[in-house]
């Protein structure tokens, strides 16, 4: 594996007693700060205002169908590993309202809806969820049709990263190369340094906007230690992952199994609740729902986000391509796996270790993949 | 951090937003069978230049009902006029069907990849169709005879359930009048004083005059239907990639957004319908896929 390092430039100190002033240099520049805080005893991505909602010294432990916070010495901000929802639902809606109607004589006039000018701070993205942002930006923004409404929301985002020193039980972004370290698509990056009796940020400018930011906090020039020190936590988190996807080979592999006995075997425990799809990060799945009011005098266009594993997902008259729970658990891990690369040119999968943590029955999509390709 | 904006892809503003339905309206309805009936569209007002592929297809949208696919089935040289054909089978369906004359329609598109109109010069064609699959193959008969003289044989083989089940009747006596085009129909169960063939229309293949090694074969049907056409084609000598089938997916979008059309790696909307079967023929036989 290769050694994680810090740039050498730019790179700036943050005291954890200034952090409200990342906050509020962010609220005086038009932004709604979305960050982490705790509701119903799960980490959560929520609008926030200040640094005491922050989930202070709060820890996530992840295992695969298991979730428990729990309290640690530390008063960390980021000591949880990841949110229990990922950021998506802020740029891609569970619900959105893609347009109305009303009716006009005999027809009926389309209305655009405003577009969505609201500025966005995301705080404490992780490294893989860095990565599904870029995958997102490929779906909506980079191919033959743009998704307005994706668009419109991403344009206007600040991203304050957040690197990984403690990696969670169910996470493997290491071996997707997706993580612990964010190396791109950030505004700002931050290691939480809290050791002993100190307790700073390591502060990496990602861009021009973060820079400007930047100029405006309580910063100072860091020590060669702390840069070494941060380097240390980094590289040990790296490390200390257990669960991999060859994600190199994982495509090819993979689909050649397609007639594997084994996707039977996983289907007898998966109830097809679609947890895994909806705690994705890179899912985009959408139904669209259109409705009218009780006078008919308005219509409109809901999408709203979807699932492989329903039934209806694939109906066509006569009935659903995909009936069995087999062929719906091998549509989402074919997909994330082996599809994407040719759809997007990238693996489906970042390695956020979501579905795992959430799945009722803890199918774990590394040892079932592991399962599947494994040569005797 | 924001995305990289590049004048192709600025979102508002500069490129129409791609979900949004425009309303046509509808100047004629032609009651073709029972369940089955075409919408001959225009703008309510103004210019109309709807150039499409055969073979491809709409996005229509039924206000407040919902939003389907349908291929275009008009004569492609039409400009003026949009034409679908429909058969009703569920609730959107239904819901058009009773639509009216001077009620809209929304409609997206034109989307998806036609049949292979740059592969066929100097080759026979074979169509090979049944029921309403004869809808996305008339665009494309239509445009063959327009240029009929770069094309060699052209059949058309056509089965429906039963003699009153035959679409496009008049297109179809227009057609076989010509001496330039054999089309061969056949019945599931002959009724009335139906004289003809009665058989499945994949058993048509293999008495049809045209030369395997020079042909373009393009077929459309329920994927059953389309696994004996390509056998019976194979038979025959025809290569796989001289055979096209046309696909269909659940779609809810059209444009490679939603999902639901996923055929193993490629997205019917945009990667098909239409395919050359030599390009999908791991997949196509493939349950479930
Ligand atoms: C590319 C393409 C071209 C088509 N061209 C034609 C055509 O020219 N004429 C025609 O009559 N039909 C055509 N169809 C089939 C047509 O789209 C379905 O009959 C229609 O969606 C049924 O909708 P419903 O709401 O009436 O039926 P319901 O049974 O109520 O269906 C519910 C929903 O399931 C989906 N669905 C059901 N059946 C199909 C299907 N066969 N294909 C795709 N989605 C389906 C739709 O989203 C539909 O709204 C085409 C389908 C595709 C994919
Ligand atoms: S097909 Fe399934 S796995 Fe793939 S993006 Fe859609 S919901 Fe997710
Ligand atoms: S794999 Fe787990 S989370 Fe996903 S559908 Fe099956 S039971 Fe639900
Ligand atoms: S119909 Fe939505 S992706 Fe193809």
């Amino acid at each position: 594996m290769t050694e994680i390092t810090l740039p050498d430039k730019h790179v700036v100190v943050l005291e954890r007693k200034n952090f409200q002033s990342l906050l509020d240099a962010l609220s005086e520049s038009g932004y709604e700060l979305l960050g982490p805080t705790v509701r119903d005893s799960a980490i959560v991505y929520e609008r926030i205002h200040a640094v005491d909602e922050f989930p202070v010294g709060w820890v996530d432990e992840c295992e695969p169908g298991k979730y428990r916070l729990v309290k640690d010495k530390k008063k960390t901000l980021f000591g949880y590993t990841i949110g229990s929802q990922s950021w998506r639902r802020f740029l891609h809606p569970p619900t959105n309202k893609l347009w109305e109607a009303t009716r006009d004589g005999n027809g009926f006039k389309v209305i655009q809806p405003e577009p969505d000018q609201i500025k966005r701070a995301l705080i404490g993205v992780r490294s893989c969820e860095l990565a599904a942002l870029a995958i997102h930006d490929k779906v909506f923004s980079q191919g033959q049709y743009i998704d307005n409404s994706y668009q419109e929301r991403r344009r206007n985002v600040f991203v304050v990263a957040v690197n990984c020193v403690r990696p969670g039980g169910t996470c493997f972004c290491a071996s997707m190369k997706t993580g612990p370290k964010a190396t791109s698509g950030f505004d700002l990056a931050l290691t939480e340094m809290c050791v002993s009796n100190r307790h700073y940020f390591i502060v990496e400018p990602g861009s021009k906007a973060g820079k400007k930011l930047v100029d405006k906090l309580p910063v100072k020039q860091p020590k060669e230690s702390e840069i070494k020190a941060a380097q240390k936590e980094l590289n040990r988190a790296a490390a200390g992952m257990t669960r991999t996807i060859d994600s190199e080979h994982i495509g090819k592999l993979l689909n050649e199994k397609f007639d594997d006995p084994h996707w039977e075997a996983i289907a007898e425990r998966c109830l097809a609740c679609g947890n895994c799809t909806m705690v994705c990060p890179t899912c985009f799945c959408t139904n669209m729902q259109d409705s009218t009011d009780l006078t008919g005098q308005h219509a409109q266009r809901q999408r709203r986000w979807d699932s492989c594993f329903t039934v209806d997902y694939s109906y066509i008259y006569g009935g659903s391509i995909r009936n069995s729970v087999t062929s719906r658990y091998r549509q989402w891990m074919m997909h994330k796996l082996v599809h994407w690369q040719e759809q997007f040119g990238m693996s489906g999968c970042v390695g956020c270790g979501r579905c795992i943590t959430w799945c009722p029955v803890g199918i774990d999509i590394t040892e079932e993949a592991r399962q599947l390709t494994v040569t005797e | 951090m924001a995305t990289q904006q590049t004048s192709k892809h600025s979102g508002t503003g500069t490129q129409p937003d791609p979900m949004l339905v425009r309303p046509l309206q509808i100047q004629r309805i032609i009651r073709d069978l029972g369940d089955t009936f075409s919408l001959i569209l225009q703008p309510p007002d103004g210019e109309a230049d709807f150039s499409f592929q055969p073979g491809q297809f709409n996005m229509l949208y039924v206000y407040g009902v919902g939003e389907v696919p349908i291929s275009i089935s008009g004569d492609p040289a039409r400009r003026e006029i949009l034409v679908h054909t429909t058969r009703e089978v569920g609730t959107v369906t239904r819901a058009m069907r009773k639509l009216k004359v001077g009620d809209s329609l929304g409609v997206r598109g034109p989307y998806g990849k036609g049949w292979p109109v740059d592969k066929v010069e100097n080759q026979d064609v074979v169509l090979l169709t049944g029921g309403i699959g004869l809808a996305p193959l008339r665009p494309m008969i239509h445009y063959l005879l327009t240029r009929r003289e770069k094309y060699g044989r052209i059949v058309l083989l056509y089965g429906a359930r039963t003699p009153e089940d035959i679409l496009y009747r008049k297109d179809l006596e227009k057609w076989r009048s010509r001496f330039d085009l054999e089309a061969h129909l056949t019945v599931d169960h002959a009724t009335g004083a139906w004289r003809g063939n009665v058989g499945v229309v994949t058993s048509l293949v293999r008495r049809s005059p045209f030369d395997p090694q020079n042909c373009i074969a393009m077929v459309c049907g329920p994927e059953i239907m389309m696994r004996f056409a390509v056998m019976e084609l194979q038979k025959r000598g025809v290569a796989d990639d001289r055979i096209y089938i046309s696909m269909e997916r659940n779609m809810k979008c059209g444009i490679g957004l939603c999902g639901h059309c996923q055929l193993g790696p490629t997205f019917v909307c945009k990667d098909g319908p239409v395919y050359c079967y030599a390009d999908i023929k791991d997949i196509f036989t493939k349950r479930e896929m």
